[in-house]
């Protein structure tokens, strides 16, 4: 059996698959919410594993993909602005703005630090105070937690040349959106477990009721996907649509109090875009009117800026599950991840990068000319 | 970045009145915020997101994940130098800079 071998208990992941062929009487189709799911399953060639009933859809779980574009080009607009050391996670280094990205503003001499931990940046503030230290602030809500805290911390030791650029981005109304597609196919979830970690599965049961749909909670390791599917087809069979948690081991019902305390505090929901997808309403978080003095967005003026999306980028579809990235007349020929024309194919996370990663012999298309050079070409990894 | 990696305290501290620990990542050790789990002792494991300790996690789960994101890369991925990686991917050097902010070399 194809790739089965390369999994960390091969005999588990047999009797996981036995068990979901035995289930299995018609087709189904599943979403996975969370990019790190999506990364493993197409590097494991889970799908390719499953029973052709069970048909995976990658959702839109992938931080780096869904900061719209915009949003990038107000960073590199302020990453550009002298005085100003703008800091971001590696992986949004190389995402393409209207026309060019954070690697090139350093190039040209804009200075751009990369940091492992928010934390890192308002070090950085403190350490500069003549100049405007900017972090961009992006991510679900396994990060903003992080984010959160950092403003706060800001704030307690009065440095105030610290600020957030802000993208936060929330799961339940994404969830929400693609279930109200009228194109909508997916019949279960597989909610992202990170995610879960911190907000706990209270958000899920309405959903799940309202949509009869059910919902697992999932983790991101080859084995979790397999109990994970596993899971959500018994539900589906039985006609069954609830919350199940199926990453017990990181996952407790009611997720970090203190972190879900912390967003509260620091952010409020808001109405955000996602790229290629739109608006989705009470879909994000922005800082609450107590921290606004913390907000790059209200600090710097960047509004009016001219937006471009490359025409021939179809990455709203790859992300919502209404397009496989292969069927994308781009991929593999003027989009790869050396020179990528959307988020999804730059980020590891992104389904259009994982298909050109680990899909090639399948696709019938020529194995690219240095791999290892393609894989380097992605960066960071972005999980939910 | 988003990747959660499951790490080990080795020893805690406040700082500024902050909770913080360095933990070891299967060789890499980072400074990590340990606000969100107080009670968090060294010796024991955690879920650990962009420097934020976010849930506990059993020694034996812990391990197999390190040993799984080990074999497949993805500790370097997370670890890495991501201007090394963006460099090679566009084919251009490397600009200078000061590396990733807040290494703590073993
Ligand atoms: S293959 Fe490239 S152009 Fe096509 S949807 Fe994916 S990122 Fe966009």
């Amino acid at each position: 059996m194809k790739y089965i071998d390369e999994f960390q208990d091969p005999e588990l992941a047999r009797r996981l698959l036995d068990e979901i062929r035995a289930t299995v009487t018609r087709p189904w189709a599943l979403m996975e919410v969370c990019g790190g799911q999506t990364h493993t399953i197409i590097r494991h060639g889970i799908d390719q594993l499953l029973p052709p009933e069970v048909e995976l859809i990658h959702g839109p779980g992938c931080p780096v993909c869904v900061t719209p574009l915009e949003v990038i080009d107000k960073a590199l607009e302020i990453a550009s602005r002298p005085g100003v050391i703008f800091c971001s996670f590696g992986d949004m280094l190389r995402v393409p703005g209207t026309d060019r990205d954070l690697f090139q503003v350093r190039g040209q001499g804009g200075d751009v630090r990369v940091v492992y931990s928010p934390l890192d940046a308002l070090r950085i503030a403190e350490q500069n105070p003549d100049r405007e230290v900017v972090f961009f602030g992006i991510g679900f809500e396994t990060t903003a937690p992080p984010n959160a805290m950092t403003v706060h911390q800001a704030r307690k030791l009065g440095i105030r040349n610290f600020s957030l650029l802000v993208s936060h981005v929330r799961v339940p109304p994404a969830i929400e959106a693609i279930m109200r597609s009228p194109d909508c196919r997916v019949q279960g979830f597989l909610a992202a477990g990170h995610v879960c970690s911190v907000m706990g599965t209270a958000e899920y049961p309405e959903l799940a009721a309202r949509h009869r749909v059910p919902i697992v909670v999932t983790g991101f390791e080859p084995l979790d996907i397999l109990e994970g599917v596993r899971r959500t087809v018994l539900q589906l069979e039985r006609g069954e649509h609830t919350v199940d948690n199926a990453y017990p081991r990181a996952v407790l019902p009611g997720g970090n109090p203190a972190a879900r305390a912390m967003l509260d505090d620091v952010f409020e929901v808001t109405d955000r875009a996602w790229r290629g997808i739109g608006v989705i309403p009470d879909s994000g978080w922005r800082l609450s009117e107590r921290y606004r003095e913390h907000d790059a967005e209200h600090r710097f003026s960047v509004e009016g800026i001219d937006t471009r999306e490359p025409a021939e980028c179809r990455s709203g579809e790859v992300l919502q599950g209404l397009l496989k990235p292969h069927e994308c007349e781009a991929f593999g020929t003027t989009c790869t991840p050396r020179s990528p024309l959307g988020a999804t194919m730059v980020s590891s996370e992104g389904a259009c990068a994982a298909y050109y990663l680990y899909r090639r012999l399948d696709l019938g298309t020529p194995s690219p000319k240095s791999p290892a050079a393609d894989s380097a070409a992605l960066e960071g990894s972005s999980v939910v | 970045m988003c990747l959660a990696v499951p790490g080990k305290v080795l020893d805690v501290e406040d700082r500024d009145g902050t909770r913080m620990a360095n933990v070891d990542f299967g060789g890499v050790v980072k400074e990590v915020c340990l606000e969100y789990l107080p009670d968090l002792k060294p010796g024991e494991y955690a879920i650990v997101h962009v420097g934020f300790a976010l849930q506990r996690l059993d020694e034996e789960s812990a391990r197999k994940t390190l040993e799984l994101f080990e074999t497949l890369g993805m500790l370097q991925e997370e670890f890495g130098d991501p201007w090394e990686s963006a460099a090679e991917a566009t084919g251009n050097e490397r600009p200078a800079h000061e590396g990733v902010a807040g290494e703590v070399r073993p």
